[in-house]
């Protein structure tokens, strides 16, 4: 990030001061470079693909192929004997709690962290991409319309907005996963399908509002006037014309989104609304850990940790695009 | 002005009207009776019957939501489910102290930590201490509450045992539960400053002031600064809705008896009552927080008329 | 008249990351005290860079002014402490910048940003401050002055902005004032009236005056000489009146070929300099103007010229050019007539042609840049 704001600020001094700005490239190419030396992005990204290709690997059955990369299966496999198990390195510190078979130690019911671990990984990804994945189908297409075509379709999404923003999200969230968990969606999938549509039904309506404002901000300008004049059909102007322009903010907004999706679905697992278990996701971990905290820490540490981290690369890899897409937002 | 403000005031109740009717009817989606809660220790049926009379809630749903709305506004909260028909108002008025002074300690921490770390961040752009309050307030808005708070007390409390992390009582018990609650806010407002700075910093206007000989510490806190606070206080609103839902999480953590813990106790345990009246509290203050935010708003810009 | 300032070798770059830009690369000129000079260039030619240093106002980093001094009053510039530079900024060297929307801050009065160098520089109190910037007000026609006083910038038209800028570079009796292009950004009627209020202002206070513009028609009834800038440095120097008449570059006459006339021929041509200025980077070696001058022979592209004074010419006037110096090519060519070698015409054409389309700066890309969006 340090190295592209400087440049960045210094191309800006250098236009103010009418000096004549250099090497003009392409808006995407030149996004894109100024990604690649973002070394916090990087970083970002180097995370985020090896927890994806943990989590696809912890466990693959297609057809008669099977592989598992967990060691132990992380709801059955319930070692009684070896309840409370430490990370083997802390034998090194004197642990007498540490067997080599769990590298990372077990829960209070014996079951492996690590594998438990890479499972959550999964939950949390799917968690991160599906529900936003929807977010962005809806919002993008009402935001698109409500800027576009005004009238009824924009003073509805006004009126729904101004309800939802007067709760906060995660409580929002919280009613509609806590009131529906036991009805028919919430059983679905030991509940995910539920969080899906929480964490979807609160989250389109910012970004609707988003590509609102952002269309509403272009309609006028003349390469829009210019298709009009053409004959363009509206479906055409909104694809062709307005979309590649509003994208940019948009894919920002999806970047932080869905680390605030996963976010959401860790915390609403830790307040025991999430997910069921003894399905593993990190959230539901530091819950189940809780109890035994002041005995051992690992199984709450471990899964706090694997949030940070992800949560951070995330967060890394939305800064970065933000200021490589556009360098006028500078937050 | 005052017509502004009444205005506003009076636009909060339909919204908290169509806020109650929502709360009220996902509530009431839940299938089975509030009473049934307990597989293992099952209530006899016509204890259930009785309670749920007693209750009102064998009638149909919109005759209830018609009965609360009534009772509302006599200013009737209802009775609790599960505390054994304990006054709803009651409870609240318990915990809303307790709830009201972690919130305001946190709010002060957070303003009291963000607007400077922001400003000498901006100041310094580029310079190590400007990486270090952006790595701060990086890690502050994403990593999420109780995983700080379980690495704090890990540390401070079950390492060090400098810090009590379970109640609520002596001033130590507000230390960590503060300091977490304020973590977040106080990390997204340090973002927004240093942004909203290094943007005035480089308005034609500061260039201006200094062409007039003024000191860089007048140039800084009479020109940009003025400005650059603008913005910022825009961002109260929402980080009261970050603290309300802070707190539910917080509270539940440290096991403060705040109306947060208690929320999510009655969200377990499907008490309509209360969750319907402190859903309804939480809107509130979120609805002053925004209002008090463009009333500010309206008073630092001269650009805005308020009207 | 004595001498008020004396600029020598000035050079301002910026450190960017595609290399350093010689923004301002060896400029020197003097100014009497109470005289007017009008600095007229292309954008990006340096002007701007040139005021801004001149008051130590660069921006550092990524600017610094790496070489040369600037002797103001006697004492240079270059060489001061932070305190002392700011006891001459809004003292005795006062600025007037180009837009009058973004140069005044929006969230402070009117009256409170013109007393503040008021009260800094002339230690005056809050009620003798508010007394003058009345003055000052009535003085830049102000209409009710008194009653604006507490009025918000958001309040004034951009010609009334541009006004109370005046008011405020005025404030202090500067020793001289820099103005960069001060009606730039304002309607053609109102420039007018701006430009004749600096005018009348800078006699009647006998105040010494740069004015820095790109339009040479609004320099001409504005100042007693003239510099014209290119590419970081000064090609042209001359009395306003033999540079209109007698102008000795070939940048000059491109210049002059663009200025609309009533009072020419209607055959006469409006003939705009083709290409673009060169990068200030990687400037050509030889003459600057060489890459677009119709005139250009091998001798320009090999070697710089230097600035000297130029047969056929007053004695001060000086000019950056091998074909109108002591035995150029170009000593008796008549800048009307002759608009030079059609070939070297064309060869220019065909090079901007050539040139790929993202050099060929903004303006025309398809896709505007996305509007800042909300971020909360």
């Amino acid at each position: 990030m340090a190295t592209a704001v400087t440049t960045r600020q210094q191309q800006q001094h250098a236009a103010e001061l009418n000096v004549i700005a250099r090497k003009q490239r392409s808006l995407w190419k030149d996004a894109w470079s100024r990604l690649l030396r973002n070394k916090a992005a990087i970083a970002g990204m180097v995370v985020i693909v090896f927890v994806a290709v943990v989590a696809i690997l912890a466990e693959i059955n297609i057809g008669g192929f099977h592989f598992r990369l967990a060691p132990f299966d992380p709801v059955t496999d319930q070692n009684t004997p070896k309840q409370l198990m430490e990370p083997i390195w802390t034998k090194a510190f004197g642990s007498k709690f540490t067997d080599p078979a769990f590298v990372l130690g077990s829960d209070e019911l014996g079951r492996d962290i690590l594998s438990r671990l890479m499972f959550g990984a999964r939950i949390s990804l799917v968690v991160g991409f599906v529900p936003v994945a929807i977010v962005f189908v809806i919002g993008a297409t009402v935001g698109m319309l409500a800027g576009y075509l005004g009238g009824w379709v924009d003073n509805l999404l006004m009126r729904f907005t101004d309800i939802i923003y007067a709760f906060p999200d995660l409580l929002f969230v919280i009613i509609i996963v806590a009131t529906l968990r036991d009805t028919g969606l919430g059983q679905i999938l030991g509940g995910l399908i539920l969080i899906f549509v929480g964490i979807a039904v609160v989250s389109w309506v910012g970004l609707a509002r988003l590509m609102r404002g952002q269309v509403l901000s272009l309609k006028h300008r003349e390469f829009v006037e210019a298709a009009r004049c053409v004959g363009a059909t509206p479906i055409r102007i909104m694809l062709r014309h307005l979309f590649p322009n509003v994208l940019a903010p948009i894919i920002v907004s999806i970047a932080f989104a869905i680390p605030g999706a996963m976010l959401t679905e860790a915390t609403l697992s830790f307040l025991g609304v999430g997910i069921r278990p003894p399905t593993p996701t990190w959230g539901a971990m530091i819950l189940e850990g809780f109890i035994v905290f002041s005995t051992t820490p690992w199984p709450v540490l471990l899964p706090a940790f694997c949030i940070s981290i992800v949560l951070l690369a995330f967060t890394f890899l939305g800064d970065g695009l933000r200021d490589a897409l556009d360098p006028r937002m500078k937050l | 002005m005052l017509r502004y403000v009444i205005r506003r005031l009076l636009l909060i109740i339909p919204t908290m009207f169509f806020v109650a009717l929502i709360t009220f009817s996902l509530a009431h989606l839940a299938p089975g009776s509030p009473f049934d809660k307990n597989p293992n220790r099952p209530l006899p049926e016509e204890t259930i019957a009785h309670l749920e009379r007693y209750f009102g809630v064998d009638k149909p749903i919109p005759e209830q939501f018609v009965i609360y709305i009534g009772n509302l506004l006599r200013g009737d909260l209802g009775a609790s489910f599960v505390q054994r028909g304990r006054p709803v108002a009651d409870i609240i008025g318990q915990g809303i102290g307790i709830t009201a002074q972690l919130g305001i300690q946190a709010l002060l921490l957070a303003l009291a930590f963000s607007i400077p770390l922001g400003i000498v961040s901006a100041l310094k752009q580029n310079t190590p201490i400007d990486y270090l309050s952006l790595l701060i307030a990086t890690v502050g808005t994403t990593i999420p509450g109780f995983v700080t708070a379980i690495f704090l007390i890990y540390i401070f409390g079950v390492g060090f045992h400098l810090l009590p992390f379970v109640g609520w009582g002596s001033w130590q018990h507000t230390v960590m539960p503060t300091f977490v609650l304020a973590l977040g806010p106080g990390a997204f407002l340090t973002r927004i400053t240093r942004a909203s700075m290094l943007e005035a910093i480089r308005q034609d206007y500061v260039r201006t002031a200094r062409s007039k000989g003024l000191r860089e510490q007048s140039v800084i806190v009479g020109h940009a600064l003025k400005n650059a606070l603008i913005p910022v206080a825009t961002i109260i609103g929402p980080a009261t809705a970050g603290l309300i839902t802070g707190s539910f999480i917080i509270e539940s953590l440290f096991n403060i008896p705040g109306i947060g813990r208690f929320y999510v106790l009655s969200i377990n345990q499907r008490d309509y009552p209360m969750i319907m009246s402190t859903t309804l509290l939480y809107a509130f203050i979120i609805m002053i927080a925004n209002l008090t935010v463009d009333i500010v708003y309206g008073a630092l810009d001269p650009r805005i008329k308020v009207s | 008249m004595a001498q008020l300032l004396a600029v020598t070798d000035l050079h301002t770059q910026f450190f960017t990351r595609d290399g350093v830009v010689r923004a301002v690369d060896g400029v020197s000129f003097e100014l009497d005290q109470g005289e007017t000079l009008g600095i007229v260039g292309e954008s990006g030619c340096g002007k701007s860079v040139t005021a801004l240093s001149l008051m130590r106002l660069i921006p550092q980093p990524p600017g610094k002014i790496v070489k040369g001094s600037i002797v103001f009053d006697g004492a240079d510039v270059l060489k001061m402490d932070d305190d002392e530079v700011r006891s001459i900024r809004g003292n005795n060297i006062a600025m007037i910048f180009q837009d009058p929307m973004t140069s005044l801050n929006p969230v402070l009065t009117i009256s409170r940003q013109i007393s503040e160098a008021l009260e800094l520089h002339l230690k005056m109190d809050r009620s003798e401050s508010r007394k003058r910037t009345i003055e000052l007000l009535d003085l830049v026609n102000i209409p009710s002055a008194k009653k604006r006083l507490d009025d918000y910038p958001h309040q004034f038209s951009g010609g009334m902005r541009q006004r109370v800028m005046i008011a405020m570079a005025l404030s202090c009796n500067p020793k001289m004032i820099l103005a960069d292009e001060p009606t730039t950004a304002l309607d053609v009627t109102i420039q007018a009236q701006i430009l004749d209020l600096l005018k009348n202002l800078a006699r009647e206070f006998r105040t010494a005056f740069i004015l820095i513009t790109h339009d040479l028609g609004v320099v001409a009834g504005m100042t007693q000489r003239i510099h014209v800038m290119y590419a970081g440095k000064i090609v042209e120097k001359a009395d306003t009146g033999e540079l209109f008449a007698n102008p000795k570059m070939p940048y000059t006459w491109g210049l002059l070929r663009s200025i609309p006339r009533l009072d020419e021929h209607r055959k006469a041509k409006l003939l705009p300099i083709e290409g673009l200025p060169p990068d200030l980077i990687a400037p050509p070696p030889g003459c600057r103007f060489e890459p677009r001058c119709q005139y250009r022979r091998d001798v320009c592209r090999e070697k710089e010229p230097e600035l000297k004074h130029i047969p056929n010419a007053k004695a001060d006037h000086e000019a950056r050019c091998w074909g109108t110096q002591e035995g150029g090519w170009l000593v008796n060519t008549d800048w009307r007539r002759e608009i030079g070698d059609v070939q070297v015409i064309e060869e220019i054409k065909k090079e901007i042609a050539d040139l790929p389309p993202e050099a060929k700066r903004e303006g025309d890309g398809e896709t505007p840049p996305p509007d800042k969006p909300k971020v909360n």
